[in-house]
């Protein structure tokens, strides 16, 4: 048996054979946007051993957070997590069963967007100052 | 294992070996970061930009400091079960997989023990 053959062989999900559709992006972007999120969670716990360390660690962890490519990364992760959120919960749903049919999944797909883009501009509004 | 919580027998429809222990874990983990996600934002967004005193002082109030030591600590096992499956989703070659591996659980690790750290020196120091 030759291995250079086997090697030849196509390869089980055909991804490339597929037109490319709003379920193929949101469900990757769900671990995209937890694997993302990685950076997010380990500034704020910088933030909060800067904190527990002392006012000048603190200062330098805060400023750095604070300057506009800290908030840059900031605002992205809060748009990164309510993605993640909403995605979640939709995957918590279909974990029950339910909204598994092609065309119901197509509309909470799009359900998932509009509920992102509403929570972040809900948390932008009512919870950051600028 | 992290969050032994006894698993329903959905009508005997999930095995009871460990693959479905690490599923219903995850649920259990997501679920509990619905309110917690929003309670820890809440107080959070509110001192981002805060003076050290602001921001000791918000978190040496109990709510503050019990939302936020659950929030950070559940997120970082969520996230070692997250990585997890998507280090044996995507990785085949058995060292590179297993080194994955090993670095997420040590990276979570850090994270909890961290955050339990910072946020417990916060709290009890007056």
């Amino acid at each position: 048996m030759s291995l250079t053959n086997t090697d030849k062989r196509p390869l089980s999900p055909h991804l490339t054979v597929y037109r490319t559709e709003v379920n193929m992006i949101t469900s990757i972007l769900h671990r995209i946007t937890g694997i993302a999120l990685m950076l997010g969670i380990s500034l704020i716990v910088i933030w909060f051993l800067g904190a527990a360390l002392n006012s000048n660690i603190f200062n330098l962890v805060s400023v750095g957070i604070n300057s506009i490519f800290g908030k840059f990364i900031m605002l992205g992760s809060l748009f990164a997590l309510w993605y993640h959120f909403c995605a979640g919960i939709r995957h918590l749903i279909w974990d029950l069963g339910i909204g598994f049919d092609l065309e119901t999944v197509e509309k909470s797909s799009y359900l998932v967007v509009v509920f992102t883009m509403i929570l972040f501009f809900l948390t932008l509004y009512f919870l950051i100052k600028f | 294992m992290f969050l032994n919580l006894k698993k329903p027998r959905i009508f005997g429809l999930l095995s009871n070996k460990a693959g479905s222990n690490h599923w219903w874990n995850q649920r259990l983990t997501s679920i509990a970061l619905i309110p917690l996600n929003i309670l820890f934002l809440y107080t959070f967004c509110g001192v981002i930009d805060g003076t050290y005193e602001q921001v000791l002082l918000t978190y040496q109030n109990p709510f503050n400091f019990i939302v936020a030591i659950l929030f950070l600590v559940i997120t970082a096992i969520h996230l070692r079960q997250g990585l997890e499956v998507i280090i044996e989703d995507y990785i085949h070659t058995k060292l590179m997989k297993d080194t994955l591996l090993l670095s997420s659980r040590i990276f979570c690790w850090g994270l909890i023990i961290c955050s339990v750290f910072a946020l417990g020196k916060i709290a009890f120091s007056f």
